[in-house]
């Protein structure tokens, strides 16, 4: 019998390599108290969260939290059914209209998760002879979008205008196209030229849909992300997002004014065929976003917090993913795997959670440790996390 | 204009920066085995040939491709059509 396991056998050496070097799994920690959008308790001890994508810290806010709970208390724990079948609740319907009303659009179609959203957009949207051309660093969901459905697959370099034109310019003019950008890519904090890019897709016929997830609620002046922050919000087909992130909950969507939208329902195999959301979690989004949408103090404290980290890393003498704070992910560069994890579990010692990111989820081979800002840290968090850098980068050499 | 010849000693030149290695080139030459590129070189090859021959060579595509000659057939091909 052949061991269909056995192709993980580099990863599981690679994985056995790195902690017998004495360093803790980073990929396995357990929080076990939650105290607020910004501080958990780990390993016992008290420990700032700066890797969460709790953008707006909406996790904890007593609005959201009392909408749900009196969603589960009127609705019950789940829908168990399809959203075509018995799983729509006014209160599933109540949060479309939140999204409609967030990024004053005429349709939006609430999917289980970010993922599933992607997967069923990008898989329906393009089928059999379509094109679907995509920046080389999209995330796992889009390229997955790809691999279910049966369109022909373009790629160009990430960020990279011009290379996208001449490949759209290559494709035969007829032919359906579907260009998918992202508005910050979540490994290097960094964001799209999407004014060019979607003049450009416009140019050459073809459709866009970008993703959000990273933005929403934090970029632009009413938080609907980087389209809108770069002005072209109203030429982009299709935004995707998702609940998990700035929202604080779970959930994923897409939003759009095409006339022909609500067919998707119908035909989108991700969200027909699986149970929608349970009515608390409903309930939490929808008040979520209602409230993200008046919250341009938070949004202006974020930014500053995100600006002053950058600022005091460089400093600080670490590489970082990008010249200047674009977004809310601040990535610092390590040298490599070991370093990387050594350098995490200093930073946990210290009391600071941040993700390590590795290959394959990060471009170029790069080994990241990702930090994600909320607008609920305190500019005091932020002097603490700069010591906590500080003091662990030395121990381990990293500066 | 599609000489097979032509685009065989084209990709070669296209080659050239990327082999690190060293690695003679034939048609049978792999470009994961033989070169040990990764997806990163892969994809900067990938938009050299794309834009040496001004065609699209989809992700679809170069799953199929593995040898420096099946590229040069696909090239071809792709400049035919």
């Amino acid at each position: 019998m052949t061991d269909l396991l056995s192709k993980f056998d580099p990863l599981i050496q690679e994985r056995e390599n790195l902690l017998a070097t004495g360093v803790k799994d980073p990929f396995s920690l357990v929080m076990e108290e939650v105290l607020s959008p910004t501080v958990a308790i780990c390993d016992g001890k008290e420990t700032i969260l700066l890797g969460t994508y709790n953008y707006m810290g909406m996790t904890f806010d007593d609005d959201v939290r009392a909408a749900g709970l009196k969603a589960l208390a009127e609705f019950g724990s789940g829908t168990t059914g399809s959203r075509v079948l018995n799983g729509t609740y006014s209160l599933h319907r109540d949060c479309e209209d939140a999204l409609k009303e967030f990024y004053a659009m005429d349709h939006a179609m609430v999917f289980s998760t970010g993922y599933q959203a992607n997967l069923g957009i990008i898989s329906t949207l393009a089928g059999k002879g379509d094109y679907v051309i995509l920046d080389i660093d999209s995330h796992a969901s889009i390229y997955d979008g790809c691999a279910m459905g049966n369109a022909e697959i373009v790629a160009f370099r990430h960020n990279d205008v011009e290379a996208l034109e001449k490949r759209l310019k290559r494709l035969p003019p007829e032919a359906g196209k579907l260009v998918v950008l992202e508005g910050v890519y979540s490994m290097l904090g960094d964001v799209a030229p999407l004014k060019e890019m979607v003049r450009v897709c416009k140019e050459n016929g073809a459709m866009v849909l970008v993703d959000e997830a990273h933005s929403m609620g934090f970029i632009g002046e009413n938080g609907r992300g980087v389209c809108e922050a770069q002005g072209v919000i109203d030429d982009v087909d299709f935004i995707i997002g998702t609940f998990s992130k700035s929202v604080g909950t779970v959930g994923g969507f897409c939003v759009s004014n095409h006339p022909k939208f609500e067919i998707l329902r119908l035909v989108c195999r991700p969200y027909v065929f699986t149970a929608s959301l349970p009515p608390s979690v409903m309930a939490t989004a929808s008040t979520s976003i209602r409230k993200l949408m008046h919250s341009g103090n938070k949004r202006a404290h974020l930014w500053e917090n995100s600006k002053k980290l950058h600022q005091g890393l460089r400093d600080l003498g670490f590489s970082l993913g990008t010249p200047e704070a674009q977004s809310a992910i601040i990535a610092v560069i390590m040298p490599d795997l070991e370093k990387g994890a050594m350098m995490w579990q200093a930073l946990l010692a210290e009391g600071l959670y941040v993700n390590l990111a590795r290959p394959p989820a990060t471009p170029a081979n790069m080994t990241l440790l990702r930090c994600s800002l909320c607008a609920e840290h305190t500019s005091e968090q932020v002097d603490q996390i700069l010591g906590m850098f500080e003091a662990a980068g030395k121990a381990v050499g990293a500066i | 204009m599609a000489n097979r010849e032509d685009i065989m000693a084209k990709i070669s030149e296209l080659i050239g920066p990327f082999n690190n290695k060293g690695v003679d080139l034939s048609a049978a030459t792999t470009f994961q085995g033989d070169l040990e590129w990764d997806s990163l070189t892969v994809m900067d090859f990938v938009a050299a040939v794309e834009d040496e021959f001004d065609i699209i060579i989809t992700m679809n595509m170069q799953a199929e491709i593995e040898t420096v000659g099946q590229l040069a057939d696909a090239v071809a091909k792709l400049m035919d059509s």
